[in-house]
């Protein structure tokens, strides 16, 4: 078994690490001490299972595996986080507790073990994910790879979104980011406050919209501070003229 | 009777006591009874009958004011139903007027001229009772709405220490779980492979911990004092972070027995470490300086943090609001605290006036 640890704490590293080396199938493939790091060792390793903590510099341990297309086995170690720990229950993937005891550790290495022959455990963590995005718990930034680089977009810093066959493409004054995530997804995280969804396929920071033109017949279009015209559905256009207060 | 206005505005004073009040009152009623007496000596009635009258129309009077008083001490007329007011005072005046009448009348029966006197006068006793019962009316309103205000705001005074306290106690609990739960997580590695570093760690722990819970009351400590505290947790962080932290402290001598609250600097440092550990992903230093001006002292901590990640909007924090907040109940000031942040690198200065 290939196991890939990410922690920013050497020192919990090294716990995992002296725990695991009773376990002889196991081998230790990579250390990383940030997400940035995990992520270039599961492409590079393709590890069996990997040990994640949450608080880490730079993105978090949930922000990093949604950064993988096919995230491995999680066992998540974390010292104090309630909302985490009520998520981990809720979708049944392992964690453990820092500090955590050997017979713990093996309990949940060993569960890891006889799961894996019935079902496997990355549906859970996907599910997990899911949740936790859902909840909306972090939606200050949004995290997205382009080729091999790892951009951190603050969520101030969009200014509208467009939908992009199975994905979404982030637009700022940086330029344009995909995500593989959904037009729904986006439309939950960033709330009512800001954004307003004025056509199926696109968001609109309602701050960037200039002026609204009538469009063919029944649809509009926003112009926006930078230029851009966005088509406004006509169900997307009572929304638009309610948030702005027309 | 006019003598008795001299008495109501004593009373509004409020500073008396009540046993003054009281020597007041009777004195005042003692002054309105010889004075009127002595107006009716000088009609031309015999001294007893001047005094009786006055002693009967004052004493009556003084029952009337009671009345009026103590009816205004639990019903107080909304505002602005003056003439509620004028209405019952009149009631109070002719019932006063009827029965004093009624009193004199009896018990001096033996002369018609003061008879006739007695009926011809009750127009000016009538108005004049009206001024005082109005009067003494108008000041028991006064009074006892004061007196409720002072009420209200030794509650509300009351209300916002216990609330203050309460809060203080809250923002001083800023010693994290996360904190406490991953350094006994280092340890845990340690013992295994460096038992003398362990216990070393368990030591600073120990002694930070406690340092934490020696500091529950709000008495000042020494700038030197807190930080001595401070590395203690400087130095647990580091055995977590490993090489990735170092810290850089200076200050002057003056500065080492300047005051401020105890527990103020951790949650600063603590933000400092967390954002420059969480934001970049090299070597973190933070340093904290230290310097006295006339009557403050000034402490400043800096950590490097990543603009792109978080934008300095954002930057003010997890634990700084909360030193703010503590900072305007002890000091009632809002601008001892500012945050900046300037070239991938965030400055806290914290403003600790010296009384």
């Amino acid at each position: 078994m290939r196991v890939v640890l990410i922690d920013d704490e050497p020192l919990a590293r090294s716990v995992v690490n002296e725990y695991l080396r009773s376990w002889t199938d196991f081998e230790i493939v990579k250390e990383c001490n940030d997400g940035f790091e995990g992520v270039k060792a599961i492409a590079q390793h393709e590890p069996d299972l990997i040990f994640l903590d949450i608080q880490m510099p730079k993105i978090n341990g949930f922000e990093m595996l949604e950064l993988i297309e096919q995230p491995p086995s999680v066992i998540f170690t974390t010292a104090f986080d309630e909302y985490a720990i009520k998520a981990f229950e809720e979708h049944a993937v392992d964690y453990l507790l820092k500090p955590f005891t050997k017979e713990r550790f093996d309990k949940a290495v060993q569960k890891w073990m006889d799961q894996r022959v019935v079902t496997l455990p990355k549906q859970n963590t996907k599910q997990l994910l899911d949740h936790i995005q859902n909840s909306s718990l972090r939606n200050e930034r949004v995290v997205v790879k382009t080729g091999t680089k790892i951009k951190i977009i603050p969520v101030n810093d969009i200014l509208f979104l467009a939908a992009d066959d199975d994905y979404v493409k982030i637009h700022t004054s940086e330029g344009s980011f995909l995500k593989n995530k959904t037009m729904a997804y986006f439309e939950k995280l960033l709330g009512e406050d800001d954004f307003v969804r004025v056509h199926r396929s696109y968001i609109v920071r309602i701050n960037e919209i200039t002026r609204i033109d009538p469009y063919e017949k029944e649809s509009h279009l926003a112009i926006l501070k930078s230029g851009e015209k966005i088509p406004v559905s006509k169900t997307g256009y009572p929304k638009l003229r309610q948030v702005l207060g027309l | 009777m006019s003598q008795r206005q001299s008495n109501n505005t004593d009373l509004n004073n409020g500073v008396l006591s009540r046993n003054k009040i009281l020597l007041v009152i009777v004195q005042c009623i003692v002054a309105s009874i010889l004075s009127q007496a002595a107006i009716l000596l000088w009609f031309g009635f015999t001294f007893q009958i001047s005094l009786l009258d006055g002693a009967v129309s004052n004493l009556l009077l003084t029952i009337a004011c009671y009345l009026i008083g103590n009816n205004l001490k639990y019903y107080r007329p909304e505002k602005n139903r003056y003439l509620l007011m004028l209405m019952y005072c009149s009631i109070l005046a002719i019932l006063w007027l009827l029965i004093n009448n009624w009193v004199l009348d009896s018990i001096i029966l033996n002369d018609p001229l003061y008879a006739e006197f007695l009926y011809n006068s009750l127009p000016i006793r009538f108005f004049i009772g009206l001024l005082i019962i109005g009067l003494m009316a108008m000041i028991s309103v006064v009074w006892y709405t004061q007196e409720d205000q002072k009420e209200t705001e030794k509650r509300k005074i009351e209300a916002e220490s216990l609330a203050r306290d309460a809060e203080l106690y809250n923002l001083r609990q800023q010693l994290q779980p996360h904190f406490l739960f991953n350094s006994l997580n280092s340890i845990t590695a340690l013992i295994g492979s460096r038992p003398e570093e362990a216990r070393k760690m368990i030591h600073q722990l120990s002694d930070f911990l406690r340092g934490t819970i020696k500091k529950e009351d709000q008495q000042p400590v020494s700038f030197i004092d807190e930080l001595e505290h401070l590395q203690l947790y400087l130095e647990i962080e580091k055995v977590r972070f490993g090489h990735r932290l170092s810290a850089e402290i200076s200050y002057n001598d003056a500065c080492k027995i300047k005051l401020l609250p105890p527990m103020l600097l951790q949650p600063i440092v603590e933000n400092a470490i967390k954002f420059g550990l969480y934001d970049t992903t090299g070597i973190v230093t933070i340093s904290i300086f230290a310097e006295c001006h006339e009557n403050e002292l000034q402490i400043t901590v800096q950590n490097p943090y990543d603009p792109d990640t978080n934008r300095p909007k954002h930057g003010t924090g997890f634990g700084l609001s909360g030193v703010k907040r503590r900072l305007h109940l002890l000091f009632g000031r809002t601008d001892l605290l500012e945050t900046t942040a300037y070239s991938h690198i965030f400055t806290t200065l914290v403003k600790i006036p010296q009384t």
